[in-house]
């Protein structure tokens, strides 16, 4: 076991490395003279041959690759362009509100997969299956930015206006006043803000995991096995926890380390929609201001984030599925 | 496989909306009942609702935007640029991913292991952070999101290729051929590419939504479409400014996108069980 996780953990090493190696070259590739940042618009060619000097823009590709290398790996990211922060600083800033809006929406997604997913299998062919196949047919079919404003219109908006009880904050993590609100007071707050964002994810999220889990429910229930336990005369019960929901994890289980790469990316526009200040708005400004050192530095989280992910949910695999325990390597 | 496609509920109402989706991008100008970037009176022709009839005389179905352009016009030219840029980009992600997983196949050893390890790196990257990052490199174009998205589109498609080929070279007509001396282009091209390329082509076309809703995505974003050209994702970008006022300009777009995909993930859902071995032998 530890041997297998010490191979995947080198092999998810070596993705990183691919994935940043691969940025590095496409963003010296690209047209454009990352200099011309630093001189003034209208400086002439000599100012220009300085800070290409200063920032080493002047020694070849493969040179400037292996001291950004280094850089990188003892933790040096450097300065954005355009913040004139250190990245390591704004990214820091950043990652915690990623990891709780994408690890709470992780939650959600499995959650209510699983519970909708098991009761269409449990009523399968039934009115309410094909009305639940219908809507989460739609929902999965819906951009994340998309759902997102038609939720604030409703819940933010329409609530507004309408001056219903149940009123939800349409951006930013919390609200102006959160500093001088109690401990708990500021803890709702911060709860509020959540809503919105996390349906989003969560709707998304549990409405394709619930199509994998019905088909996952329903493959199990048709193996030799179940038909083995029925024979032994187990009770319905007992076969449908022990045998069949037990048995449907396992691809479950698949599906969540295969599904980050999307969480992540519906994590960026939600964090648009909502202001959320974290990795995926700060990529998506970085982008847009061809701030480099940052676009670097999230490219390379983000890779970490699904490798580090995938790595967790091939632990899990071992606690569901006792066959992979033993195997090594 | 084709006719088994044909026999699915589910394949043959997500064809027909892609199809009907098809029809009315092709038949765009006969359907439009006003320019999609004409402007007119701003002032007097913006922001009018659903069903209101403007001051030339014009019915405006969907409504106008904050520029006073016709939505409906809009959305349907829309399904130009969705079904352009869906089609053309899993076009370059076909050729890509054929490329590589015909090459790592035929080559086998290290060739293989090393074109399929970086099939598999490329594969864990989120793919909206791959595009942001190519985006953020050029001017953005139509063209510019073709080629991004055929770019970062191609891995799954190399599996299943290598994954195919590696079964047909182990067929008898391939040591037959090998044995009368052929050589191995025209192995590949006349044994290999027929005999794989059908489950390909049709895992292929899966992608089809995705990159649907990712060019709405990266156009909702301003990376994408440039405006004024009509693109889904621009406008629901376009009508996040005025949701409180006028709604419409984000809704129906956004509907059209959700049409869209579900009709390509229906397809989809009835491909992937009649290529699921597990599905084909029962």
């Amino acid at each position: 076991m530890l041997r297998r996780l010490l191979g995947r953990a080198a092999v998810g090493f070596g993705v990183v490395f691919v994935v940043v190696t691969l940025t590095f070259v496409l963003i010296n590739l690209a047209p454009g003279d990352p200099a011309r940042f630093w001189v003034s618009p209208g400086a002439g060619e000599a100012e220009r041959e300085a800070a290409r000097r200063l920032l080493g823009l002047d020694r070849p590709l493969v040179v400037r690759y292996a001291s950004w290398l280094i850089d990188f790996a003892r933790g040096e990211w450097g300065m954005s362009l355009v913040q004139q922060q250190p990245v390591t600083r704004i990214i820091a800033d950043a990652v915690p509100h990623t990891l709780l809006l994408s690890g709470a929406s992780l939650v959600v997604t499995y959650l209510g997969g699983i519970l909708v997913g098991v009761f269409q299998a449990i009523r399968r062919q039934s009115a309410l299956d094909t009305g639940i196949t219908v809507t989460t047919l739609i929902i999965y079919g819906m951009p994340a930015y998309w759902l997102a404003m038609m939720l604030v219109l409703v819940f933010s908006y329409a609530a507004a206006r309408l001056g219903w009880p149940l009123r939800l904050p349409a951006m930013g993590v919390s609200s102006l006043d959160a500093d001088v609100l109690t401990t708990w007071g500021r803890l709702a707050d911060r709860v509020r803000h959540l809503v919105l964002p996390l349906a989003t994810l969560g709707l998304i999220g549990a409405a394709g995991a619930a199509r994998f889990v019905r088909g996952a429910v329903l493959d199990a229930r048709a193996s030799p096995y179940v038909r083995t336990a029925d024979a032994k005369g187990l009770s319905r019960f007992t076969v449908e926890t022990r045998h069949v929901l037990r048995n449907s994890l396992i691809p479950v289980v698949t599906l969540l380390g295969l599904s980050l790469p999307a969480l992540f990316s519906g994590t960026v526009f939600v964090e648009v929609i909502f202001a959320w200040p974290g990795m995926g708005r700060v990529m998506v400004d970085a982008v847009g201001a061809r701030d480099y050192p940052i676009v670097m530095a999230t490219t390379a989280i983000f890779a970490a984030l699904v490798v580090i992910g995938n790595i967790l949910a091939d632990l899990l695999y071992a606690v569901v599925d006792p066959r992979v325990r033993g195997r090594t390597g | 496989m084709l006719r088994a496609l044909a026999r699915d509920g589910r394949a043959v109402t997500g064809a027909l909306i892609l199809g009907a989706c098809c029809l009315v991008a092709a038949f765009a100008p006969l359907l439009a009942t006003a320019d999609p970037v004409a402007q007119g009176n701003v002032l007097v022709t913006r922001f009018l609702s659903p069903l209101t009839v403007g001051p030339e005389g014009t019915m405006h179905w969907l409504g106008t935007d904050r520029f006073g352009r016709d939505l409906w016009a809009r959305v349907i030219y829309g399904a130009r640029i969705s079904m352009a840029v869906g089609l053309l980009s899993v076009t370059v992600s076909l050729v890509i991913g054929v490329l590589v997983g015909v090459g790592a196949a035929v080559l086998g050893g290290t060739a293989e292991r090393v074109l399929m390890a970086f099939t598999d790196a490329v594969l864990a990257m989120p793919r909206l952070v791959l595009l942001l990052v190519l985006v953020s490199l050029w001017e953005p174009s139509l063209t510019l999101v073709v080629v991004v998205l055929g770019l970062t589109g191609w891995m799954s498609i190399a599996r299943l290729t290598r994954g195919e080929v590696k079964g047909i070279l182990g067929r008898p007509f391939v040591d037959a051929a090998r044995a009368v001396g052929i050589g191995r282009g025209r192995l590949i091209v006349r044994h290999l590419l027929p005999n794989a390329l059908t489950p390909v082509v049709v895992a292929a076309a899966l992608g089809i939504g995705n990159a649907i809703m990712l060019e709405a995505g990266l156009s909702f974003l301003g990376l994408g479409v440039p405006p004024p050209a009509p693109s889904w994702g621009n406008m629901i970008a376009g009508g996040r400014e005025a949701l409180v006022n006028a709604p419409w300009i984000a809704v129906f777009p956004g509907l059209a996108v959700v049409l869209t995909v579900i009709g390509a993930n229906l397809l989809g859902d009835g491909a992937r069980d009649v290529l699921d071995p597990r599905t084909k032998r029962q």
